[in-house]
C-alpha cells in the first residue's frame, strides 16, 4: 500500500452543507429548544413567586350579557397550570383548607361537582379565582384574606384539572392517600358549558 | 448557626438513658474491636512489604518445588485468621443482639406516653392523658420528666420521617398509616437535640427538635401549664394582634386553644412564647425571629409550607405583641 492510497482511505474533508439544510438544522435545534424550555417549566418549584396574574380575575363578567355588541374578553393565563408542583400544592391545599368538607374529592355532595362539565360561576381561571375569594350564595365561603392570592391561584389549577382541563403532563398522578378515584392526570377533557341554577 | 451552647446535646456518646448507655457501649466495643483488627492488618501489610526478598534471593532461580512443610503453615496461618475474623464477627452479632433486646425491654411501671406525629417539616408531640380534656399537642420541644419510663408512639402524616435523638435513644422511621415505638427512661436533666434521619424534602435538614428532661416538679408545671387554654390577651395592643391573628391567613393551619382558631396544618401556637426555638429548632424564639418568620419564611427555609405574609407595620407589631404574650 503506497503512502497515497493510505491517505485516501480517510474521508474527505466535509463541504459546506447548502444553506437549506443548514437553516432546517438551525430551525430544528430551536425547536428543541423550545420544546425543553418547556419542560422544564413543568417542574418548576418557585417558593417566593408573585401570583401569575394579580388582580387579574377583578375584570371577570358574571353574565356574557354586554351593553351594545359583544366584546372578546382578554383571557387569563393561569401559568400554575403547566406546573406539576404548584397543581400538586394546589391538590393538598384542596384537602387542608377542607374543599374536600363540601366537595369531596371532586364528585360533589355539600357542594356542586366539580368533576363535571357544569359550572355555575364559570369555568375559567379567573371565574374560579372569584369563586374561592369572593364566597357565592348559598353555601360558598368566601376566602378573601384567608387564603394567600399564590394558594388560589394554585387551588384554581387544581380545580380545573378535576375535570381535565389542564394537561396531563402536569396535572397530579397519584394521591397521598386512598385514590378515590381516576387519577387528575387520566381525567377525561370535560366541555365545559354554563348551566343551571345552584342545587 | 443557632444554640451555640448545645455542644453535647447532639451525640450518641453522652447517654441521658440506660437504653442510649447500651447503644453506647456497643459503639465503643466496636470501636475499640475495629481499630484492633486495623491496626493488626496495617502491621501485617507492612510487615509484607518490609520483608521483601534480598537482593541474592531475586537473582537466583525461583524455587517452586513442592513444599509441604511450607504449605502446611501457611495454610494453617490463614485458617487461624479466618477462624478470629469469624468469631469477632459472631461476638459483634451477639452483643447487638443483646443491646436491640435490651433497648426495647418495658418494664412493668405506668410509663408516660406521648405520640410524636412527623410533618413537612416540624414535629408534632402529642401528650395523651387519661382526662381527655388535659391532654394537649406542642411543637418540636419535648419535655419529658426525669426517671420516668417514656413510651414514644411514632407515626408521621405525609412521608417516611425518622426520630432521632441520640442522646436518648437510637433512630426510629415514622411511617405514614403505621405506628412503631421507642421506649426510653431519661436519667440526666438537660437540653438535647434531635433531628429527622430519613430524607424527606426541601427542609429535611432543617427539620429538628428539642428534648428538655427536667425534674418532676418542673415537668408537672409545665404540664398543668400546657393543659390550659392560652391566655387572653391583656392589652388594646394584644387584643388587636389577636384580631389580625384571626382574620388572616394564620387562621387557616395554626391553633390556639380558646379561640377560634382550631386547625392542625401548621404546628399548635397556644403557648408558643414558652418554647425556646421556633420553625423546628432553627431559630431561637425571639420577637426578631418571630417577624421575620411571619413576614418573609420563605428566605430563611425555602420550600416550607408558611406562606409569606404581607402585613402592615400596625398589624404586625400587634400579631407580634400577641404571640410573644402566649406564654
Amino acid at each position: 500500500m503506497t503512502m497515497r492510497e493510505g491517505i485516501l482511505l480517510f474521508p474527505r474533508p466535509a463541504r459546506r452543507s447548502p444553506p437549506a439544510l443548514r437553516l432546517r438544522v438551525v430551525g430544528m435545534g430551536a425547536l428543541a429548544l423550545l420544546i425543553f424550555q418547556a419542560a422544564c417549566k413543568r417542574e418548576e418549584r418557585g417558593f417566593r413567586v408573585q401570583p401569575p396574574s394579580a388582580s387579574a380575575a377583578e375584570g371577570s363578567r358574571m353574565t356574557d350579557f354586554q351593553p351594545g355588541p359583544r366584546t372578546p374578553e382578554s383571557p387569563v393565563k393561569n401559568e400554575y397550570e403547566d406546573n406539576a408542583y404548584a397543581l400538586s400544592e394546589g391538590k393538598r391545599l384542596f384537602q387542608e383548607y377542607n374543599c374536600s368538607g363540601c366537595h369531596f374529592n371532586g364528585g360533589g355532595g355539600i357542594g356542586p361537582a366539580l368533576m363535571d362539565d357544569e359550572w355555575l360561576y364559570g369555568d375559567k381561571p379567573e371565574n374560579i379565582f372569584e369563586t374561592i375569594v369572593e364566597g357565592r350564595p348559598n353555601g360558598m365561603p368566601s376566602f378573601r384574606g384567608k387564603v394567600p392570592d399564590y394558594q388560589v391561584w394554585q387551588l384554581v389549577a387544581y380545580v380545573r384539572s378535576l375535570s381535565g382541563q389542564v394537561g396531563s403532563n402536569a396535572a397530579p398522578g397519584r394521591s397521598d392517600h386512598m385514590q378515590t378515584s381516576s387519577p387528575e392526570q387520566s381525567r377525561p377533557r370535560e366541555s365545559p358549558k354554563l348551566s343551571g341554577k345552584p342545587r | 448557626m443557632f444554640f451555640q451552647d448545645l455542644s453535647g446535646a447532639h451525640s450518641s456518646v453522652e447517654p441521658a438513658t440506660p437504653q442510649a448507655g447500651r447503644i453506647a457501649n456497643l459503639w465503643w466495643v466496636m470501636f475499640y474491636v475495629s481499630v484492633a483488627v486495623l491496626a493488626l492488618v496495617t502491621a501485617a501489610l507492612i510487615y509484607a512489604v518490609f520483608r521483601r526478598r534480598s537482593a541474592r534471593e531475586q537473582t537466583a532461580p525461583v524455587d517452586l518445588s513442592p513444599n509441604t512443610n511450607r504449605e502446611r503453615k501457611a495454610t494453617r496461618a490463614a485458617a487461624v485468621a479466618l477462624a478470629v475474623t469469624i468469631a469477632i464477627l459472631f461476638v459483634l452479632l451477639g452483643l447487638s443482639f443483646t443491646t436491640g433486646r435490651a433497648v426495647s425491654f418495658l418494664s412493668n411501671e405506668s410509663p408516660l406516653e406521648i405520640k410524636a406525629v412527623g410533618h413537612r417539616w416540624w414535629w408534632e408531640f402529642q401528650y395523651v392523658d387519661p382526662v381527655p380534656s388535659r391532654g394537649f399537642i406542642t411543637a418540636n420541644e419535648l419535655r419529658l420528666p426525669q426517671g420516668r419510663q417514656i413510651v414514644l408512639t411514632l407515626t408521621s402524616n405525609d412521608v417516611i420521617h425518622s426520630f432521632w435523638a441520640p442522646n436518648l435513644m437510637g433512630k426510629k422511621d415514622l411511617i405514614p398509616g403505621q405506628e412503631s415505638r421507642l421506649i426510653f427512661r431519661p436519667e440526666k436533666q438537660g437540653v438535647f437535640r434531635g433531628q429527622c434521619a430519613e430524607f424527606c424534602g426541601f427542609q429535611h435538614a432543617q427539620m429538628g427538635f428539642l428534648v428538655l428532661v427536667e425534674s418532676d416538679g418542673d415537668f408537672s408545671d409545665w404540664y398543668n401549664h400546657e393543659s390550659q387554654q392560652a391566655v387572653q390577651p391583656s392589652n388594646d395592643s394584644e387584643k388587636r394582634g389577636r384580631q389580625v391573628f384571626l382574620s388572616s391567613t394564620c387562621v387557616m393551619c395554626h391553633t390556639i386553644g380558646g379561640t377560634p382558631a382550631n386547625s392542625n396544618i401548621g404546628p399548635p401556637l397556644t403557648h408558643l412564647a414558652s418554647r425556646t426555638s421556633i420553625a423546628a429548632a432553627t431559630l431561637t424564639n425571639s420577637r426578631e425571629n418571630l417577624a421575620k418568620w411571619v413576614t418573609d419564611s420563605q428566605k430563611i427555609k425555602p420550600g416550607n409550607r408558611m406562606p409569606p405574609n404581607v402585613l402592615g407595620p400596625e398589624n404586625l407589631d400587634d400579631l407580634l405583641n400577641y404571640l410573644t404574650s402566649l406564654k
